[in-house]
């Protein structure tokens, strides 16, 4: 097991667990969700840009990146997302997040039912350790641990 | 509630509720946006108007619009009038019977979308476009505006070429600034955070591309402030029409292949004017660009047509809209192409995309008339929103906006192939 000590910017309220997808690239929050409520099988990325990404699940996984890219309408469609139940189940930021994505976070925070943790300011290393499929736990005081 | 930040009188007092819930939750999410970046204070939205991303009612952003008829219900209205970014659906663009059907199933909600922007504060109908910052449309923040925008385009074209004060704000925070008057202090609002992180060098042979070197940069630098050296050289030291032009399809692509909101172009932009060599960080990092560099990032564009060797069958120009400038330049390319070419009409269904204002203008000038004798339409839509219809998305549509190209399956060519393409015929 590998321990990474981020910022928890919306924190989980005790420990939690989920399936690790990674891209080492920018996420473009538009090109990859805007096709989010056509997918019933759960939201896949569509960023066409985005090869580490492009067509694989990240609803309800946890979502590894370096920060978000594109367009500005980034966080209101994470906040759709999340009040849509299409979200990723948390966002882990290898670098310091991002205006769009932490306005997705906040807003979600703010006015939605249902959170979803994001942490930020995990480090390079954190990205080069985590790997598709791999299991990570989120502490409250902003610990990822991977394994 | 207790906040990091220091908040004036009146701050603290909507945040714990002076003026309601619905206000002290649109003031905490401010609030709380701008701690995670050490905004120390808020500080008041000085521009005349604002400026939304959102301008299309679609389906699948529900949550949205129930947010914004509750700060309607609720009397939280924007405290400025604003423009809006394009809408989504022109019955001018030529589109299959089945398409047009599925436009409106998913972009169903755009009556009550339209509706409650009239309530919030929308200057008029003829706002929606993502160039709000035209002289047509009167949206032109002064130098040193704190603004409450999004929409990216716009956004580093107000920061880089206006000189005006915006952080790459997601959709929903901009209209929250304008309806509590105040954003957070952090990012482009300091002075420090408009210094550049990176030099560009300029090493071509040639003017290049504005759509290919801005996402060259974009790609490069991502979400940092560039100084661009050598551009000047082919733009002149004037932010004149042409060069005005330029940097709006260049920044356009700095912020859609990566995340630009601000750059410098020495000798031309207001503040590399102004302060030169000072906007530059220590330690700042250098990226040279060369014709191999920016051939090499155009070959790298991935192509998604389920058959790459489709035959075109549409054409999009204007993403952002284009300019009036724009309009009759392309007039004048197309004529002298297609009569070189014996031709009359343009090979391919061929859609410029301009905003309502500039096409009024457009209209008034000869190169109208020539215009649409070669068969192209001018619409108002987001070229964007016409290609996320999954009906329209299957289609081989070519485009020199590569911010088009990053967001749907639009193939990019350089301005002067699909000149040819279009004049030429297809292949």
């Amino acid at each position: 097991m590998t321990e990474f000590k981020g910022r928890a910017i919306v924190p989980v309220k005790e420990d939690k667990s989920f399936e690790a997808v990674v891209t080492k690239n920018g996420f473009n929050t538009l090109a990859s969700m805007q096709m989010m409520n056509l997918q019933p099988s759960g939201t896949k990325c569509n960023d066409q840009s985005n090869p580490d990404l492009y067509k694989k699940l990240i609803q309800g996984k946890a979502l590894c990146l370096p920060l978000t890219i594109g367009s500005t309408t980034g966080g209101m469609f994470l906040f759709a997302a999340v009040k849509e139940g299409k979200a990723p189940a948390c966002m882990l930021f290898s670098q310091t997040i991002d205006s769009l994505a932490a306005a997705g976070a906040v807003l979600a925070d703010v006015w939605a039912e249902d959170d979803m943790p994001v942490y930020d300011q995990l480090g390079d290393d954190f990205l080069n350790t985590v790997k598709n499929g791999d299991k990570v736990t989120l502490k409250p005081d902003g610990t990822v641990i991977i394994g | 509630m207790e906040t990091k930040m220091v908040l004036t009188p009146e701050q603290q007092a909507i945040l714990d509720g002076s003026k309601g819930e619905t206000m002290a939750k649109v003031m905490r999410t401010m609030v709380n946006y701008g701690e995670i970046f050490g905004a120390t204070k808020m500080v008041p939205v000085t521009s005349e108007y604002g400026h939304l991303v959102l301008s299309f009612g679609l389906m699948f952003l529900g949550p949205v619009f129930d947010l914004y008829q509750k700060l309607i219900d609720d009397n939280c209205l924007s405290g400025q009038k604003f423009t809006c970014d394009p809408r989504p659906y022109d019955p001018a663009v030529p589109q299959s019977l089945i398409a047009k059907g599925a436009a409106k199933v998913i972009y169903s909600k755009q009556a009550k979308y339209e509706k409650e922007m009239k309530k919030l504060g929308l200057l008029n109908d003829d706002s929606f476009t993502c160039t709000c910052y035209m002289p047509e449309l009167g949206n032109i923040p002064k130098k040193g505006d704190v603004l409450s925008w999004a929409e990216s385009s716009a956004v580093v074209y107000a920061n880089s070429v206006l000189g005006a004060r915006c952080n790459r704000n997601s959709g929903i925070i901009e209209l929250f600034g304008s309806v509590c008057g105040y954003v957070p202090y952090f990012g482009f609002l300091t002075d420090e955070g408009r210094k550049a992180t990176w030099v560009v060098k300029l090493e071509t042979t040639k003017m290049p591309d504005a759509q290919i070197l801005g996402s060259a940069i974009g790609m490069k630098v991502m979400e940092d402030v560039p100084y661009v050296y050598g551009l000047d050289k082919y733009l002149g030291n004037e932010l004149n029409d042409a060069a005005k032009t330029y940097l709006k399809d260049f920044g356009a692509a700095t912020a859609s292949n990566g995340a630009v909101g601000l750059y410098h172009i020495d000798g031309l932009t207001p503040e590399a004017v102004e302060h030169g060599e000072k906007l530059i960080a220590e330690g700042a990092k250098e990226y040279i660009i060369t014709d191999e560099e920016l051939q090499r990032v155009k070959d790298n564009y991935p192509v998604i047509w389920k058959d790459k060797d489709a035959t075109p069958e549409m054409c999009f120009l204007g993403c952002p809209h284009m300019s009036l400038q724009q309009l009759k330049d392309w007039t004048e390319k197309l004529e002298a192409g297609l009569k070189e070419a014996g031709n009359e009409k343009v090979s391919i269904p061929t859609v410029f995309t301009t905003s309502v204002p500039v096409l009024k203008e457009f209209k008034k000038c000869p190169e109208y008339e020539r215009l649409m004798k070669t068969g192209v339409i001018i619409s108002y839509i987001c070229p964007l929103m016409y290609m996320d219809n999954p009906l329209c998305s299957g289609k081989p549509v070519i485009t020199s906006s590569n911010k088009l190209r990053t967001y749907t399956t639009a193939r990019y060519y350089s301005n002067d192939e699909i000149l040819e393409m279009l004049t030429k015929g297809v292949k």
